[in-house]
């Protein structure tokens, strides 16, 4: 029938980049605007800043700054790049799609070019996608954005949710590999419980706290489990668990019942806040940017939010 | 298989040492957990689900806001 492509059967990932806004909201800031306290925020969040997009920051715009630099740090051309996939769920229109303005502000000339919405496990969406796009030989080089601009749907007089959500954009590079360095994504979601996360009046991000705390702390490890089994990792060799950055006392109660505990756990979200799909990639670039990750580091990815979805992969980085 | 008010309270004073690291002779009945044992809204899912894994009794979230002393929680229990 149709040619079978010749691919060399392995998918990687090349680089990062990550773009933060430069305006830091502190806890001491949102004390003055509700009815709040650093220690309330840091104890049962675990934040203690984050970063909130300002008049110049747009999903796009965040987006090709997080894109460019893992370009950059790739060594690659805006002409290696076939397929720019942005995951998010805070697209600032519906039409046009993000991804391809996106690459057209790169100078990636004519890529195939989507958004994807798989709300805070975007990231991990995204990167199944683009590696098995990759396998499959329909793309040699994929770059792959989390970008978000949640700050928009955030009711500031909330102090429930006011204190979480933030801004900014992590990307990676997905290229093909002799050797593959991404393990199969294990995915899933649970429809049934969609009215835990939404908007509020189709304007506002809430949550059911304690719902959202048990499905994550007593459901998620298990996907995070067969995502090691199925890349043939055993917890024990581990470098890193780099979870969605939800809540520290989410992250914590999953890390605890993975039984590597020589893992380093991101904790990324003391800093940068509740970023949804950027989280995820903004957490390892900016952990390989301190030196936490040598190359050759073998990572844990743990994406999950509303849907609800959810889904894991390890990587090796590059 | 039923379990005594004193077992259900031995159990929560156990369950309880572990999450929030309280002294298990603090848990008695009469202890809010809000304003006595300073027991948050997420701890008090962790308490929930560490509960139901001893005692066999599914607490769900809809009726942990009202469960507010450590007597409602060993009557949830018993019933």
């Amino acid at each position: 029938m149709f040619p079978t492509p010749s691919v060399p059967g392995g998918a990687a990932i090349r680089s990062f980049g990550e773009y933060q806004p430069s305006r830091v909201v502190t806890n001491a800031d949102l004390e003055e605007r509700v009815d709040t306290s650093d220690e309330w925020i840091q104890s049962r969040v675990g934040i203690k800043e984050r970063r909130v997009a300002g008049p110049e920051d747009s999903v796009a715009s965040m987006a090709v700054a997080a894109g460019g630099k893992a370009l950059a740090a790739g060594g690659l051309s805006p002409e290696d790049i076939d397929l720019v996939i942005v995951a998010t769920c805070t697209p600032q229109d519906q039409i046009p799609n993000t991804a391809a303005t996106v690459a057209a502000r790169l100078g990636i000339v004519a890529p195939g070019a989507f958004d994807l919405n798989a709300a805070c496990a975007g990231f991990c969406y995204a990167l199944g996608v683009a590696s098995d796009m990759v396998r499959a030989g329909s793309s040699r080089n994929v770059l792959v954005i989390g970008s978000e601009k949640l700050t928009d749907w955030v009711d500031w007089d909330d102090r429930s949710t006011c204190v979480i959500f933030a801004d900014g954009a992590g990307a990676a590079v997905v290229s093909a590999s002799e050797e593959n360095a991404i393990g199969p994504v294990v995915w899933g979601s649970s429809g049934e419980r969609a009215d835990k996360i939404y908007l509020r009046d189709h304007k506002y991000l809430w949550q059911e706290g304690q719902a959202v705390f048990r499905w994550t702390t007593t459901e998620l490890y298990k996907t995070a489990l067969e995502a090691l089994e199925r890349a043939g990792v055993a917890p024990g060799e581990l470098t890193a668990f780099v979870p969605h950055q939800a809540n520290l006392r989410i992250i914590e109660s999953i890390a605890k019942k993975l039984g590597a505990p020589q893992a380093l756990v991101a904790r990324d979200i003391v800093t940068a806040g509740n970023t949804s799909s950027a989280s995820i990639p903004l957490a390892l670039s900016r952990m390989i940017g301190r030196g936490e990750l040598p190359s050759g580091s073998t990572v844990l990815t743990l994406g999950f939010g509303a849907g609800l979805v959810y889904a894991a992969q390890v990587i090796r980085i590059p | 298989m039923a379990h005594t008010e004193q077992e259900i309270l031995e159990g929560l004073g156990v369950i309880i040492e572990e999450i929030v690291g309280t002294e298990p002779s603090e848990v008695t009945p009469e202890k809010s957990f809000v304003d006595d044992l300073d027991i948050d809204s997420l701890s008090m899912v962790e308490i929930a689900v560490a509960a139901q894994d001893k005692f066999g009794v599914e607490i769900p979230d809809e009726q942990l806001k009202d469960l507010k002393t450590v007597q409602d929680v060993i009557t949830f229990i018993q019933k």
